[in-house]
């Protein structure tokens, strides 16, 4: 009989004396700690494991294999940008060079790693078409938020502060998110049929209290907003300012560029489009691009090139500071190597593949997924579930979970929320042609099997290290630690 | 390097399927006036080779802690990362997965977090972690953010002697007027408690402090806790992870939510990122905590199971009500935290911690020996101490560069008042032979 690869905890595992690594032997003089902490010290030690190298060894590779991730096989989680993670980036950060080096060390002693971001800053400015890049913020939503402070410094500054930002219905919940943490008003847009922005929705909604439009484009439904330069032109009659959600950039790289579109600022997601893993959650990294105008009010430091020296500076108006420190540099290493790894006209290729993929996919799918939008998509698009539903009472739920008895990990689900039981699919240019015939065979077989047997689909997964799981047991239940008195209880 | 598997065959198939006869074609909902005419301005692409001999010589350029003594601190420390960490996170299957999002077959992540939140748990005596923010500075903000919500007040008391890079994030987060700060000034290098108690109303939400503080001191977390109960505040604690085998945890002194930066735990120095935001608070409070966290839970067949649970407050769901905009975390350092916790396990953070509390103390004792320094606090630290130089700081560092050591930190750089102190930062790396050896240097100048 085999052990389940999970669910033993690592607080099970080894023995009372087990150990692994020990601390040295103390080769100054001892001291009291309660004395010298000043009656702190600490009275019952933390219940951590006790464990041995081997069982540590063991217990994660366990836990690992009953993962997926991109090397294990086809993930196609739209609008996450799944993209295949290149070994010499991890070689890349481990450099003692960029992994032993302290934030608060003279700038002299750590000019190739100031270097670097130098290069990585000038690098995005040219593919967003936006002059002036801060590689502070350390994900997506928290580029949201230093954009979004910056605009709101930028009106301040020129006495005109505003209340609303407008945000499309088809937009991440970070935009929304972000806009009230940053203390705006709300206003959602309807998209139009065609899946872009509702044009004469969004210029009844622009008046002079209106901060700045928050757009993904390519948008969430994968689609080019063909609309974007009037889009831009009615923010900017307003007084408002045009902030682009870069979590769609692997679509446009060397095609398009948002500061040409007449976007102000945007996010980049290093861990989306410039390849550096998404650690199972993170770390990522959200550096934002802003026009000249916007620059002086950006948080810092940024990274200056002064002749042969890289210096490190604040801008004039910054906001301040949006973290500690100087940006998710680890992730900085990896996402400036594979943009010298391919160079510009890799980076356009991408692109190019990234959405011939898209549409080949699209293509081989349409007669059996409604696709929500009819029309050339970008880097993905949008199938509904919808009418299988109606005729089988499949949901899409039911189809992504069979998709794992497949050894696929399932689309983007229910997101964007304007489309019925979406299925948001996102190849990228790193998957083979065979990889996408399967998928698209798989999910035809799906279909088939949906209207054949539904309780088939209503029960998966079955082949998966553990099944469908009791979300509401999860809740009501909040176990959310393991603790030694439940042991003992 | 090229990472595309399609061959050009293929392309040709795949577009003749599509119905295009050019790639071109289908970016045609572009409008001209927005293409880009012309190749991207970048560096020419490099092979493997080349590219490895390129970040080497970049690498090479800095004076990395392999080459050097450093006693740099300050909120991200060089402590020893033993080599299980690193051969964990680096198993594809952890580092090239995304959130969750389908527990059937991410449960090596939601165990490993899971596991990561119940040690958190343990080291701060808090019941309830979060699986990470980006790292102390928005965990701190985010604390604050919290304890509005919960108290429904909208003004914090924070003390001057907490990090000025977190103390400045906070401010950049509300300058918005969603939150009033009032700020604290510190006093002999920790709190000042009679001027807390001056600054609480009945509009305060929280008391936010830090134990150890940025000059290394160690806080009245008592006092300072019984003064924000005693306002209706909750008490937010910053605390140092590593340092938990040795110092009482602030659950013990009342906190309500506790943070910390916990690169410390695993994770490599890396110029400041990425780091690790820890996130603690009272499981009554849940609804109101930002970022993920995981619950366990059984499957059809009854089998042991993980989720990402209370999801209902984050902004997938929530949009404009979340608790946070927070989406992705910091998993993948949480999971360094994990493995080194369990490597060392209690026995070891003790022995690491109290190695660093007894070296600090020896450097301490040794640098006022040598009568270029004195001292200028008389609170209590544990690994990093603050001492005033009896002359020039920047001539003295670029002196001791010269000589192989990173000469701590100069506080002068924070704040005009703390002009001439130098914080050094000493962990369980330094043998005694470095220490002396510096304190030689230094006796010398």
């Amino acid at each position: 009989m085999h052990e389940p690869l999970t669910g033993t905890l690592i607080f099970e595992r080894g023995a009372a004396e087990s150990r692994c690594v020990e601390a040295p032997p103390l080769d100054v003089p001892a001291v009291s700690l309660d004395a010298v902490l000043g009656g702190r010290a600490r009275s019952v030690p933390p219940a951590l494991p006790h464990v041995t190298e081997v069982d540590i060894a063991r217990h994660y590779e366990h836990l690992a294999s009953a993962n997926f991730g991109v090397d294990s096989g086809f993930y196609p989680l739209g609008s996450c940008t799944m993209k295949y993670n290149p070994k010499i980036d991890e070689q890349a950060c481990r450099l003692p060079g960029f992994a032993r080096i302290h934030p608060y060390q003279p700038e002299e002693t750590v000019q190739g790693a100031l270097e670097l971001m130098w290069g990585l800053q000038e690098a995005l400015a040219e593919v967003a078409g936006l002059p002036v890049v801060t590689l502070q913020p350390a994900a997506g939503a928290h580029g949201e938020l230093t954009a979004l402070l910056t605009i709101r410094a930028y009106h301040t500054a020129n006495g005109d502060p505003r209340a609303k930002v407008l945000v499309p219905d088809s937009a991440h919940g970070t935009n929304p998110a972000t806009v009230a943490m940053c203390g705006y008003q709300v206003v959602q847009i309807p998209s139009d049929e065609r899946g872009g922005v509702d044009l004469e929705a969004l210029r009844a909604a622009l008046d002079t209290d209106v901060a700045a439009l928050m757009l993904t484009n390519p948008n969430t439904v994968g689609l080019f907003d063909e609309n974007i330069l009037a889009i831009t032109e009615a923010v900017h009659a307003v007084g408002a300012l045009a902030y682009c959600d870069g979590a769609n950039l692997n679509a446009i790289m060397g095609k398009s560029r948002p500061g040409d579109m007449g976007f102000d600022a945007m996010h980049i997601n290093l861990h989306k489009t410039f390849a550096t893993p998404h650690g199972g959650g993170g770390p990522g990294a959200g550096p934002v691009a802003v026009t000249e105008p916007l620059a002086p009010y950006l948080p810092g430091p940024l990274v200056a090139r002064d002749g042969e020296m890289f210096t490190l500076s604040t801008p004039e108006h910054s906001i301040g500071r949006v973290r500690s420190f100087l940006g998710n540099f680890g992730v900085l290493v990896r996402a400036y190597t594979y943009i010298r790894a391919v160079g510009g006209e890799g980076l356009r290729e991408i692109s190019e593949q990234a959405v011939l993929s898209a549409n080949y996919l699209k293509a081989l799918l349409e007669d059996a997924w409604p696709v929500a939008y009819d029309r050339t998509c970008m880097h993905e698009f949008v199938m509904s579930g919808g009418p299988l539903r109606k005729v089988t009472g499949v949901r899409t739920l039911d189809v992504a979970k069979r998709l794992l008895d497949y050894g696929i990990h399932p689309p983007t689900v229910y997101f964007p929320l304007i489309v019925e039981e979406a299925l948001m699919v996102e190849p990228t240019e790193t998957e083979g042609k065979a990889t996408l015939d399967r998928f698209a065979a798989v999910l035809r077989l799906i279909a088939e099997e949906a209207q054949a047997d539904p309780d088939l689909l209503h029960g998966a997964p079955y082949t998966t290290p553990v099944r469908r799981l009791d979300e509401a047991a999860a809740v009501k239940n909040a176990d959310l630690a393991w603790r030694p008195e439940d042991v003992e209880a | 390097m090229r990472f595309i598997p399609v061959t050009c065959e293929e392309q040709a198939e795949m577009l003749a399927r599509v119905g295009a006869r050019s790639v071109d074609e289908l970016f045609s909902d572009i409008p001209e006036d927005a293409r880009l005419a012309r190749p991207l301005t970048l560096p020419e692409p490099m092979s493997e080779i080349a590219l490895a001999a390129h970040l080497e010589s970049l690498a090479g350029r800095d004076l990395d802690g392999s080459r050097v003594v450093s006693f740099l601190g300050a909120g991200i420390y060089d402590h020893y990362v033993p080599a299980i960490v690193d051969a964990v996170v680096s198993k594809p299957a952890f580092f090239t997965a995304y959130t969750p999002y389908q527990p059937e077959v991410s449960q090596g992540t939601l165990q490993a977090v899971y596991e990561f939140q119940s040690m958190i748990c343990q080291l701060t005596g808090m019941e309830v972690s979060n699986a990470s923010m980006y790292d102390g500075a928005t965990a701190f903000t985010e604390a604050a953010l919290m304890a509005a919500r919960v108290t429904k007040r909208d003004k914090v008391v924070v003390s001057g002697a907490v990090h000025p890079e977190w103390r400045e994030t906070l401010a950049t987060y509300v300058e918005s007027g969603t939150l009033e700060v009032v700020e604290v000034p510190a006093a002999g290098g920790v709190t000042d408690v009679s001027a807390v108690g001056e600054a609480l109303d009945e509009r305060t939400a929280a008391v936010l402090v830090s134990s150890p503080t940025f000059y290394g001191t160690l806080e009245d977390l008592a006092s300072l806790g019984a003064l924000a109960h005693d306002a209706g505040a909750l008490f937010v604690v910053a605390t140092d992870p590593l340092l938990l085998g040795v110092l009482e945890p602030p659950a013990a002194y009342g906190a309500d939510i506790v943070v910390g930066e916990g690169q410390a735990l695993g994770n490599a120095v890396s110029f400041g990122g990425p780091g690790l935001g820890l996130f603690a608070c009272r499981k009554a409070h849940i609804r109101q905590m930002p970022g993920r966290v995981v619950g366990k839970t059984t499957d059809v067949d009854g089998r042991t199971g993980f989720v990402l649970t209370f999801s209902t407050r984050e902004q997938h769901i929530r949009r404009e009500k979340a608790t946070s905009n927070i989406c992705s975390n910091h998993a993948l350092n949480a999971l360094a935290a994990g493995v080194y916790l369990a490597a060392v396990g209690a026995e070891g953070l003790a022995g690491i911690g109290e190695a660093c509390v007894a070296k600090a103390h020896y450097l301490e004792a040794a640098l006022v020996g040598t009568g270029h320094f004195e001292r200028v606090f008389d609170a209590p630290f544990a690994r990093e101490f603050a001492l005033r130089y009896r002359g020039d700081v920047a001539a003295m560092q670029r002196h001791m560069l010269e000589r192989g050591f990173l000469a701590g930190v100069d506080l002068g750089r924070f704040a005009a008042d703390d002009a001439g102190f130098v914080l050094f930062a000493v962990t369980e790396r330094h043998t005694r032979e470095v220490l002396d050896r510096f304190v030689e240097e230094v006796s010398a100048l």
